[in-house]
């Protein structure tokens, strides 16, 4: 059975410009960059060649970029940095509908007597910039705030976010893991001082990542060891790995124009055509502030989990915001933010496009959907007519 | 994606009797939309008490609705005394078992037969299925449910109570009273984990005996497994794991994670489990 491959908000497939271009870093190009003779600094011409790919990419100097094993160390590092280099400030403003890999870091702050003001949003995913504007204060450490949202593809609008935030000399932190490769950078002109990306969200292969430091923001470092990207990341490189972000980075920029044009119009016609095809369903997010790969959809009465091994049965990949797939017991936090209602919540579901998607395979799907989703509402206890919202969860 | 049996993925696929029965003359239902799951069970019952026809509809995940499916199998053909005693364990068993958190899809089954055979009899369902107080709001479980599921299922921990009643998946603001429930219903007040006076050697082997009898090896005995104690050293607890746990390849892990974890927690904070040298 063919995979049809819907999941790339989770992870993406390696591109084979990208293979190619790393495979020798596996084998004959073993050095170690650090090393003082000429066959480990040969590695090391590789990674400057990277780091030049990526600072071009984002719009940026090569000095400002540090390469890391992931997003989650590039966000964690990012408030780190921003937090111990201010230790008298202890607040800062985040969103509800942020990755883990902010939320849990700010929680942790919070567990350690930081105060955490968390943005809520409206029923498209909007942030309130007057909400934004009025939770700043003086002992503001940091504001995080993501580029574009994983589970729905919103995007953030980082100029007017920064222009508030810098306007009152505060540090900004953006989680742009899903924005890289889907919307054009120039960080030469977007005052954010910490940016995180992940290679693997990008069709590079997963354990590496950059975060992106403004000259002259404050920077403390997390990893402690040797000399490594200037004393700022310690750990010896991953040097197939930031050879293959550097090139993916540059293939990425390279498609961005097809990826708000062919990826977007095969999106569109996939969602346009479930929504048109199966009753009771909705757009999570915004309609057009949104990421062009990214649809999610809820199907009314019907169980995320469950839409999803009977898409399995097709060869569709996909994710869901139901509860049941994580093994908590509510629905996406993200979703729950927005307000969807429980009877749309826990039937959720996200497909994330890539450049590699064919107009076949969005045929097969909106073939495959309505059956199956229909299926599904026949056993359900759950049908149209109550159309009442069950109470809400208490807590 | 979670590790399914066979069993649990073709009832999934193709679920037995699903549907309605228009004339059932028992019907139970319990879940909400809001839960995630919920379960509507159909009854039809013969004048000699023999369960002629089970029927369900089931909003939820595979696992909910593999369950759902299972049980109806069981029920079918079933005089009504039997049925009262199945639990939401032969449930998991029907099906080769479930993961831990979704067991509380098996208690759905079995509360929702429990419903339905108090429809049967005329009963209030609703009133005898929230019997007690709520101690979970997010998701309405009570004490009763609480307590009756760790003793059925010789749960040891909070996580458990969680995977299998759904209580404290929420806010985690009962956290507390979970705990108390668990300990008082395991015979451990909260008191014996912060007990100030260091226990004597007596004391502590009369201790670590009665928890590894109580708590540790009937959940152990659970996945074919057993546990011996073989001596005591000061706080050193030698052990050695038996059946399916003596030669798991997670020895070490249970032997961590859980018999040490339990000691620690119920005995005395200094316990260290070792595994006898064989």
């Amino acid at each position: 059975m063919k995979t049809l491959y819907f999941d790339n908000n989770a992870t993406t497939m390696v591109a084979p410009e990208v293979l190619e271009e790393m495979l020798p870093f596996f084998s004959e190009q073993y050095g170690n960059p650090s090393s003082m003779h000429r066959f480990g600094g040969q590695v090391g011409k590789h990674l400057t060649l990277a780091r030049d790919r990526v600072a071009k990419g984002l719009g940026c100097e090569p000095d400002e970029v540090i390469f890391t094993a992931c997003g989650t160390e590039s966000d964690n590092t990012a408030f780190f940095a921003a937090t111990m280099a201010q230790p008298g400030k202890k607040h800062i403003v985040t969103t509800k509908v942020e990755h883990p890999a902010v939320l849990n870091v700010a929680q942790r702050l919070e567990r350690h007597g930081y105060d955490v003001t968390y943005l809520g949003t409206d029923s498209q995913g909007r942030l309130d910039m007057d909400e934004l504007r009025d939770s700043l204060r003086d002992d503001t450490a940091l504001v995080s705030i993501m580029y574009a949202n994983n589970e729905t593809g919103v995007i953030y609008p980082m100029p007017e976010i920064a222009e508030i935030v810098k306007a009152r000399g505060i540090l900004l932190h953006t989680d742009a893991v899903q924005a890289v490769g889907k919307v054009p950078f120039k960080l030469s002109e977007l005052p954010v001082d910490y940016l995180a990306l992940s290679g693997h969200k990008l069709h590079a292969p997963k354990g590496v990542g950059a975060l992106y430091v403004r000259r002259g923001s404050p920077f403390r470092t997390f990893m402690l060891g040797g000399h490594q990207e200037h004393g700022r990341r310690a750990g010896t490189e991953n040097t197939t790995g930031i050879v293959a972000l550097g090139k993916a980075v540059e293939l990425a920029t390279q498609h961005i124009e097809a990826e708000n044009t062919q990826v977007r119009a095969l999106r569109d016609r996939l969602e346009q055509g479930l929504i048109k095809a199966i009753p009771d369903t909705r757009l999570n997010g915004h309609p057009d502030e949104r990421l062009p790969n990214t649809s999610n959809i809820s199907f009314k009465y019907v169980e995320g989990e469950a839409i999803l091994l009977m898409m399995d049965q097709h060869g569709i990949c996909a994710s869901s915001g139901s509860a049941c797939t994580s093994g908590s017991l509510e629905p996406s936090h993200v979703l729950r933010a927005m307000g969807v209602p429980f009877t749309y919540a826990h039937g959720s579901i996200r497909y994330s496009l890539s450049r590699y998607n064919t107009d076949a395979e969005v045929d097969t799907i909106l073939e495959a959907m309505p059956p199956l989703i229909e299926r599904l509402r026949e056993l359900s206890p759950f049908k149209k007519d109550q159309e009442n919202e069950p109470p809400a969860c208490t807590c | 994606m979670w590790e399914y049996t066979d069993k649990v993925r073709e009832l999934f696929l193709n679920p037995k009797n699903a549907g309605e029965i228009p004339d059932a003359n028992a019907v139970g239902e319990v879940g909400s939309l809001a839960c995630g799951d919920a379960l509507k069970l159909f009854l039809k019952i013969d004048d000699d008490g023999v369960i002629e026809d089970a029927k369900f509809q089931t909003f939820g995940c595979a696992s909910a609705i593999a369950s759902s499916s299972a049980l109806t199998e069981m029920l079918k053909g079933m005089p009504v005394e039997d049925a009262e005693k199945i639990t939401n364990k032969e449930i998991a068993a029907y099906l080769g078992g479930l993961p831990k958190e979704k067991m509380h899809c098996s208690v759905m089954g079995q509360e929702a037969l429990e419903a339905c055979l108090l429809d049967y009899r005329g009963e209030e369902a609703p009133e005898k299925i929230t019997e007690g107080e709520i101690v979970c709001h997010c998701f309405g479980v009570t004490d009763v449910a609480i307590r009756r599921a760790v003793e059925e299922n010789g749960i040891t921990t909070l996580e458990d109570i969680t995977n299998f009643t759904k209580a404290g998946g929420g806010c985690g603001d009962c956290h507390e009273k979970l705990e108390e429930i668990l300990f008082d219903v395991l015979g451990k007040k909260r008191e014996v984990k912060v007990e100030a006076k260091p226990l004597t050697n007596i004391q502590r082997m009369q201790k670590v005996m009665q928890v590894i009898d109580e708590v540790i090896r009937p959940s152990l005995k659970q996945d074919g497994g057993d546990i011996e104690l073989v001596d005591l050293d000061g706080t050193d607890v030698i052990v050695s794991l038996r059946g399916a746990c003596g030669s798991c390849p997670s020895a070490k892990l249970t032997l961590n994670d859980f018999v040490q974890k339990t000691l620690r927690e119920q005995v005395e904070p200094d316990i260290r489990v070792r595994e006898a040298s064989s």
